[in-house]
């Protein structure tokens, strides 16, 4: 797939620090229109960082998000607000409205942003929630359902207006094998059916591999690789394979202490 | 003291006072944006949401009735037992309903109405919205292009200034009662008395002052626990000190405004 033709998502030179320390180093990225991009990276790493910044919730410190051609970062709220309705966002908890059910919650988007008549609303609300699976728990409130329905139930709010830009903040992590290829099929059913752009973030090899049209790893706060899956089954930067292969020994370290250990255990001098 | 000790001090008083000046600012914006959406919902769309405002009304202000009746009745006793002895030396026994009125409607509704409502509705909206705050709801809304302050701080700013007023004139009636309770049974004087002599001593000043007072309260206690609830981070810990926290300073804020109403009325009216 080329970059080259009418990005949906475009970044360019992202930088993010908190408290002084960097987080996001000069991100670049253009995403074209109908691919699944896949970012991995270990925990730390920047993952969330970044998606929170491109989907409004952090103001990077430099750097342009453009989301549909449109700079979302220097838009007035109103503006911001146009942009988010083109897309939506699978969270990592699912993130259901706890005091509204099922049917309400999917319905949400679709009340507050279009004039259609309840009518259709209830219709689109059973055809998503049939994509997903769970027709037949509309009226269930989102703490009468397990943690892998409320994830469904949260793509099928994500995707209630038909975005042209779905994000998906580590869609696997809490899941068993099972529902985790559930929400995968679903990632890659989406893009077939409705033609959507993907952009997860996950730290799942597996399941990067199985939906991605393109991988990004990210790794201290900057992208260490960028290409199709098959650049990431036999990776030749020793950081993307330890990752890729998980590995304990290699370049990542484990541990992410500044001080020495000795120092810390005994005190300032050492006996 | 040192001119360490100074510097030091100074610094302290310096930094909580700037700290109470953000924490000031942020509760303008948030009261700012919440009339801002409130009158724009009352003009053009989105509208504002009243079957969630009605059901926060029901909630917030149709729920405490109970308590906020016993509350006042027990007050307007007190109040009638404290005076008595004291309007009896003066052989002014018959002035128990003046007083016991005007404090009421003046004073003791409005502020113990809205005591009462920040400790039963202040710290539930608090812990409430706070939950939805780490549950990622409140992002979620945002991010899907549903503004929080709209969606849900306003049927909450709604209901409780409109619960708030409706709870006091309940509970000026209530506690005004209360009194006559004491002045019946214990002081053994005729209740048609007591009951007249309120309704000459109250003065349309009286009730009104004491509404108005009240509409303040509640906008201020719910304002605050908004803006606690949308605040909080850092996981439960985090709900429960924003809870602690709108309670306490609810509580502050309200009778610092009752002090400041109270006198700009005495001068002005």
């Amino acid at each position: 797939m080329t970059a080259d033709v009418d990005p949906i998502l475009e970044l360019r030179g992202i930088e993010k620090f908190f408290e002084g320390r960097q987080v996001l180093r000069n991100i670049n990225l253009r995403v074209p229109r109908g691919e699944t991009l896949v970012i991995i990276g270990g925990s730390g790493c920047g993952k969330s960082t970044l998606l929170r910044t491109i989907i409004g919730e952090y103001a990077p410190d430099a750097g342009h998000v453009y989301i549909g051609g449109e700079d979302a970062c220097c838009a007035s709220p109103e503006r911001l607000d146009r942009i988010r309705r083109r897309f939506g966002i699978l969270f990592q908890s699912g993130a259901l409205y706890s005091s509204m059910t099922v049917g309400e919650n999917v319905a949400l988007p679709l009340r507050e942003h279009t004039d259609l008549d309840e009518k259709i609303v209830r219709m689109i609300v059973k055809m998503k929630l049939e994509l997903v699976g769970l027709r037949d728990f509309e009226d269930l409130m989102p703490a009468q359902i397990s943690g892998g329905m409320r994830k469904r139930v949260g793509l099928a709010r994500a995707i209630a207006l038909d975005p042209e830009i779905v994000f998906y903040d580590e869609p696997s992590a809490g899941l068993d094998p099972i529902a985790t290829s559930v929400i995968d099929q679903l990632i890659i059913d989406l893009r077939g059916k409705l033609g959507a752009t993907s952009l997860v973030v996950t730290h799942d090899m597996q399941s990067a591999l199985r939906i991605a049209d393109r991988i990004a790893m990210l790794y201290g706060g900057e992208f260490i690789a960028v290409g199709p899956p098959a650049e990431f089954s036999s990776p030749t930067d020793p950081r993307v394979r330890q990752f890729v292969e998980g590995l304990a020994d290699g370049p990542i370290p484990l541990r992410v202490s500044k001080t020495d250990y000795v120092t810390d255990l005994l005190g300032e001098e050492p006996v | 003291m040192s001119a360490a000790a100074w510097t030091r001090l100074l610094e302290r008083v310096g930094s909580q006072g700037e700290g109470f000046l953000a924490y000031m600012g942020g509760l303008g914006y948030l009261g700012w944006d919440a009339l801002k959406f409130t009158v724009l919902g009352l003009v053009v769309r989105p509208r504002i949401k009243a079957d969630e405002t009605f059901f926060q009304m029901v909630r917030l202000g149709v729920r405490a009735i109970p308590i906020i009746v016993l509350v006042q009745t027990f007050v307007g006793m007190i109040l009638a037992f404290q005076l008595a002895p004291v309007l009896a030396d003066y052989g002014q026994l018959d002035k128990v309903a003046t007083v016991v009125a005007i404090a009421m409607f003046r004073e003791l509704g409005p502020l113990i109405s809205a005591i009462v409502l920040t400790g039963f509705a202040g710290a539930a909206i608090a812990a409430e919205l706070g939950t939805m705050v780490v549950g990622e709801e409140i992002a979620a809304l945002r991010t899907s292009g549903i503004h929080p302050v709209r969606f849900l701080v306003v049927p909450r700013v709604i209901a409780a200034v409109l619960m708030t007023v409706a709870l006091t004139v309940v509970a000026d009636i209530v506690g005004t009662a209360g009194g006559g309770i004491v002045d019946r049974f214990i002081l053994l004087r005729d209740s048609w008395e007591y009951y007249h002599t309120v309704v000459q001593s109250l003065l349309v000043k009286d009730v009104l002052t004491g509404l108005i007072k009240s509409g303040v309260f509640g906008f201020l206690l719910v304002l605050i626990s908004c803006y606690e609830g949308l605040g909080v981070a850092g996981g439960a810990g985090g709900v429960g000190r924003a809870t602690t926290r709108s309670v306490v300073l609810s509580i502050f804020l309200i009778i610092a405004a009752d002090c400041a109403f109270t006198a700009a009325f005495y001068f002005l009216w």
